[in-house]
Order: structure tokens, then sequence, then C-alpha cells
């Protein structure tokens, strides 16, 4: 016998319509930081991608830039196939909404639920019955009957609970894609999985598109449909996520996917030293100076950024 | 003789009972896990060991280190007991370094005030090089860190004055996986290179799985499963346990691909716990006598117990 049902049978519903993507996209900060390094990237309607990667690979800076808050170097944002007008963002900010980690520092601790999830809604002036779009926007995240929560304050609430008030304020303004940046990584074991099936489930019923930035390979394997890894500005991997998190081809993924703790697991490829300096971003394959298996060409070739062609694809020269 | 010997430990904050009556043991060379969420009383009983509570907390039951009670010691012996018998890792390292000294100063503080070294210099090189920073790092301050060698430099400072025993809280929380594994890697082969005893804290399962020689799960204050760490998280008995391992998926495990397993409800709160087995309420095995039988640990197997009705002694 099973503890805890699934909680959601999701299956893929990626519907080859370009939903959110990048070309050639590159954030430099202050002329010499290279936080995002020329990177291709499609998310396709109805799709959950993970991009996952340690800290300082970039994938908040891509995530933001994706948003629409922080404005690309070179290359474009695209959102629905059109790039990215900077000049008229409003619409496109309700309709590519936020999910911050750690629910408690994004909620402010003297609002209640209520006016938490309807701050959108009055910004934006979505004309409507504000209480029913909030009634609405609490279901949807799970808090039933949304009424009990109303008069709630984030500090009566548990972890949990106020990850779903931070969700019903972004899915309240009836967004068609979700950013969520580390959803999961301050909750408790037993909630994770509620909230990871919560994102299934908006996927499943709602059509939302879903990008996860995420160090966490397990969240991917939970609910992915595709991983990129990224590593030093640029992705070096990517694919269906079965693919990549069995069948790794780069080096840094292989060694990323070694680490995670599992019991039947092969010999660790622990990397020494940390991901280096954007400052200062090695010549030839960026991974080669921790790369267990570099070779002599590996200092010099030039690598392709990888595109957005289908499948699964790594950029390495061990790779054909 | 056990190095640490929790003896029906119990911990009360007025009425609330934040641990209730835990006995439990580690022995020298071994690295105990203690697993649970927030709000258990798992960090609450680690700070028993050094009598880090506040006065509000009443604490019941023996703590036995190096055979003298941590809970009854005067001051004076409790002072020499702090960093020479036993240490503490704590998560978030930032906030435990001094941010306007030198990572050298701060190293050689404790070792000055309980005179385990006499040349403190050569001895902070020692420490930084055992935790795999290059001693020259001395000279640096905090915020010239990164996250994981911060975490290094909380390991040093716990490894100074050459303790019995190392209490790490979640010390790899705030890490990336592959920091994570360094750090990781690094306090168990301290452990066996020192033969100290290691008591490590996570909520997370699999880095105690991998990491630890026994685990010991705790619900609402009580440990409700404890056994050697790969049969606890390959064949966990109790049902929250199942679900603790459950949520952290094995890559490659086809029944968790677009299946994550969750717990519905939400850990009680401790001033008000439900009857019963504590856990009833969130089971999703339960039988109706649990909402109205006390189940204490029953044998579950070799070295094992589990407090569930559904365990068969």
């Amino acid at each position: 016998m099973t503890v805890g049902q699934p909680v959601a049978d999701g299956q893929p519903v990626a519907s080859g319509q370009p939903m959110i993507g990048a070309r050639d996209l590159a954030v430099v900060f202050g002329g010499r930081v290279r936080a995002v390094d020329g990177v291709d990237l499609e998310v396709d309607a109805g799709e959950i991608v993970a991009l996952v990667g340690e800290s300082g690979c970039g994938k908040t800076t891509l995530a933001r830039t994706l948003l629409g808050l922080e404005k690309p170097t070179a290359g474009t944002v695209l959102f629905e196939g059109k790039p990215l007008d900077y000049r008229r963002l409003k619409d496109f900010r309700r309709q590519v909404q936020l999910v911050l980690q750690d629910p408690l520092g994004a909620l402010n601790p003297r609002h209640t639920v209520y006016d938490a999830v309807a701050e959108g809604l009055r910004i934006h002036k979505v004309p409507g019955d504000e209480q029913a779009q909030v009634s609405e926007a609490l279901s949807q995240a799970g808090l039933r009957p949304p009424e009990r929560f109303f008069l709630r304050y984030p500090h009566e609430l548990s972890g949990g609970q106020r990850q779903r008030v931070v969700i019903a304020g972004a899915l309240a303004l009836k967004p068609r894609v979700l950013i969520a940046d580390e959803p999961v990584s301050s909750l408790d074991a037993s909630v994770r999985g509620e909230i990871l099936g919560l994102l299934l489930r908006l996927r499943d019923e709602l059509g939302l598109t879903v990008l996860v930035v995420t160090h966490d390979l397990g969240l991917a394997w939970n609910i992915a449909d595709r991983v990129a890894v990224m590593y030093l500005g640029r992705i070096v991997e990517v694919g269906p996520t079965a693919d990549v998190l069995q069948s790794p081809q780069h080096p840094y993924t292989q060694a990323l996917l070694s680490v995670v703790p599992d019991i039947a697991r092969t010999e660790q490829i622990v990397l020494t030293g940390e991901p280096p300096d954007p400052a200062r971003i090695p010549t030839g394959c960026r991974f080669h100076p921790r790369c267990p298996v570099v070779l002599a060409e590996c200092t010099s070739v030039v690598l392709p950024i990888l595109g957005i062609e289908p499948g699964h694809r790594a950029a390495c020269v061990r790779v054909t | 003789m056990s190095l640490l010997e929790f003896r029906d430990v119990s911990v009360d904050y007025g009425d609330i009972p934040a641990v209730r009556g835990v006995t439990l043991n580690i022995e020298r060379g071994e690295v105990l896990g203690i697993a649970g969420e927030s709000g258990c009383g798992k960090s609450t009983l680690a700070a028993t060991v050094l009598r880090l509570l506040p006065d509000s907390a009443r604490v019941g039951g023996a703590v036995i280190l190096d055979d003298q009670d941590v809970l009854t010691m005067t001051w004076g012996r409790l002072r020499a007991v702090r960093w020479a018998d036993a240490a503490i890792v704590f998560q978030g390292a930032l906030h435990g370094l001094n941010p306007v000294q030198a990572i050298g100063k701060q190293l050689a503080e404790p070792i000055r005030l309980h005179k385990t070294a006499t040349d403190v210099d050569a001895r902070v090189a020692e420490l930084l090089t055992q935790v795999g920073l290059p001693p020259s790092r001395a000279r640096a301050f905090p915020h010239e860190l990164s996250g994981g060698q911060r975490q290094r430099v909380m390991i040093a400072m716990a490894l100074a004055c050459a303790p019995d025993l190392i209490i790490a809280d979640e010390p790899t929380t705030a890490l990336d996986v592959m920091v994570q594994a360094q750090v990781l890697d690094l306090l168990t082969s301290l452990v066996r290179e020192l033969n100290m005893g290691m008591v490590l804290i996570s909520h997370d399962l699999g880095v105690l799985g991998t990491t630890c020689d026994r685990i010991a799960v705790m619900y609402a204050g009580r440990i409700v499963e404890t056994g050697p760490a790969l049969d606890i998280f390959d064949d966990p008995r109790h049902p929250y346990t199942r679900a603790l391992a459950g949520a952290f998926p094995r890559i490659g495990d086809d029944a968790a691909r677009y299946a994550p397993v969750g717990l519905p409800g939400d850990p009680p709160y401790a001033g008000d716990l439900p009857s019963g087995c504590t856990f009833h309420p969130r089971c999703p095995e339960v039988m109706p006598e649990c909402a109205t039988t006390t189940v204490e640990l029953r044998p579950a197997g070799p070295g094992r117990a589990a407090a569930c009705l559904r365990v068969l002694p």
C-alpha cells in the first residue's frame, strides 16, 4: 500500500504553440558581469519546463528577463512568437506572473489574505466583481472554502497555505504563464508534493504554461516535461525530462545528478570549487576548468548556442 | 557507554510540549540522523545537549554526555563542555559569523578561551586545512567567502576545540546540491577520521539516508520510527516516514513522474495535539482505533522500531 496518493496524473499537453521564449539573449551587468550569455529557449503553451542550475548560474536573471523585469543587453524576449514591446508591458505583466520562493517574505504581514490576492486586480484595474475573482483564485489554489481565508493574516497560516496564497495572487489575474522561482525550497517535505501537484493541476485545468526555476532535480522529475540545465550564463543541456535526467550527455549534468541523494546511486562526481565568476567566463567551453573529462581542445573550442529545435541536445565536444 | 544518551527527554514551553519523551543514544564514530518537519521538536531536542534553550523551557529527563548529565551540570562545568565536548553547526552560516572580523580571528577565539592549543595560529591553519580551505584564507572576511566556504568555516569553528560530538542542524539547507555534497562528505569523513559522534538534523530523508548510520524520525515531539539508515530509507514502516521518503522522488522512478507525493494537512500545533496517535488525522492508512490508542515504539525488525498500530511486533 502506498502513502499519499499521487496528487495529479497530469500528462504532457504541450501544444507546439510557442508561448514564451528567448533568442540569443544576453544580460550583462556593469559591462562585464555576463549573467546571461547567449540563451535560446522556447516554452510552449501548456508546457512545464524546469530551468536548473547552481546559484550564480544566471537562472534567476534569465527568469527576471523573461518576466520583463530586466532588459536584455542583446537578443530578444518573445511572447506568443512576437518580440516583447518594452513600451507596452502592462498587458504582458498581467499574462506572465511570478511566483516567489519564501512565501513569508513575499506576503505583507499586515495585509489579509483577501487584500494580498486582490492587490493585483486593483493595480491592473481589472473590471468585474472583485470578491468573486478573489474567491475563484483562492479555490483554484486549493484554499477552500475561500471565504474562510479572506480575513486571515499570513502569520496565522502554515507554510503550505502561504505558498497557496502567493499562487492565488498570481492566478487572480488569469495569467497564461507562471514563472516560479524555487516554489517549494522553503517548504516542509510533506507540503512540497501538495504544491507541486497544484502546479500540475493548474496546467491541466487552466492550460497554464509554467517555467520553474530550481536547483532541485527531483522537482524536475516530478513535474517537468522538459529540463534546461544552465551553467555560467548558458544552457548546456536541454531535452525531455526523462532523457536529460536518465541519460545526461553533458559532464556538468552528469555531476549534478550524481550528487542527488539516492541510495542506488553510482559513484559521486563531486566537482571541486564553485561555479566560476560570470565576470570572467573561461575561454572555450565555459565548463572546462571544472570538467572531470576535459580534453585538450576544450580550452579553445567555440561551442554554438543550443538552439530551440526539439529533442535532447548538449553543448559538449564529446557529444556528436 | 554511549557518547551521548537522551533518557526520556521532554521539553515544555508553559503548557505546550515541544519534545515528549525521547530516548536515543549515539556511539563514537557514528552519525545519527534526526528527520522531521518544522515544529516537530528536532532542533529543540538538539539544543538540550548544550542547554541552549531559553529560560521559559522546562526540560525533563536526562541528557548524558560522556557520563555526565548536562541538565544538572554547574554553569562552570557547562561552559567547559560547550565547544570542548560538544559543538553545534547551525544552518545559515552568514548569521553565525561576525561580519567585521577576519575568520582566522573568529576561529582563534574558542581556542584561546578553552586553552586547547598553545600555538593558536598553527591550530587555525590546521583547522582551515582540515575543512579544505587554504590557510591564507584566515585573513578573509565572511563577505569575501561563498556560502559553501562560510559553512566550511562554521565546521572548522565547531572542530576548534576537538569536541567528541558535533551537532549539525540543517547544515546544508541553504546550499546548492554540489556544495551540499562537498559539505556532507567533509562532515562524515571528519567523524570517521577523528572518531567523533555526529547528530545530523534535516527534513530531507534522502540526505540522511545517504549520510547517516542510523535515523530517528520525529513527529509532534516524539520519535515515530528509528532504525538503520538504509532500512528506513528503503523500506519505511511508519506511514509518516513513507510520506517523507516519497516527498523527494528517486530520479528514474516512473511512478513519481507527474505524480508528486504529498501529505494533506499540516503538522499539528503542539498546544493542541490530536488524541491517540498524533499522526492519525493525516494518516492515509488510519484505522478507527488510531484515534483512541496511544502508540508506543514497538519492534519492527532488526534494530528497528516504529510507533504504528499496523506494525506487528
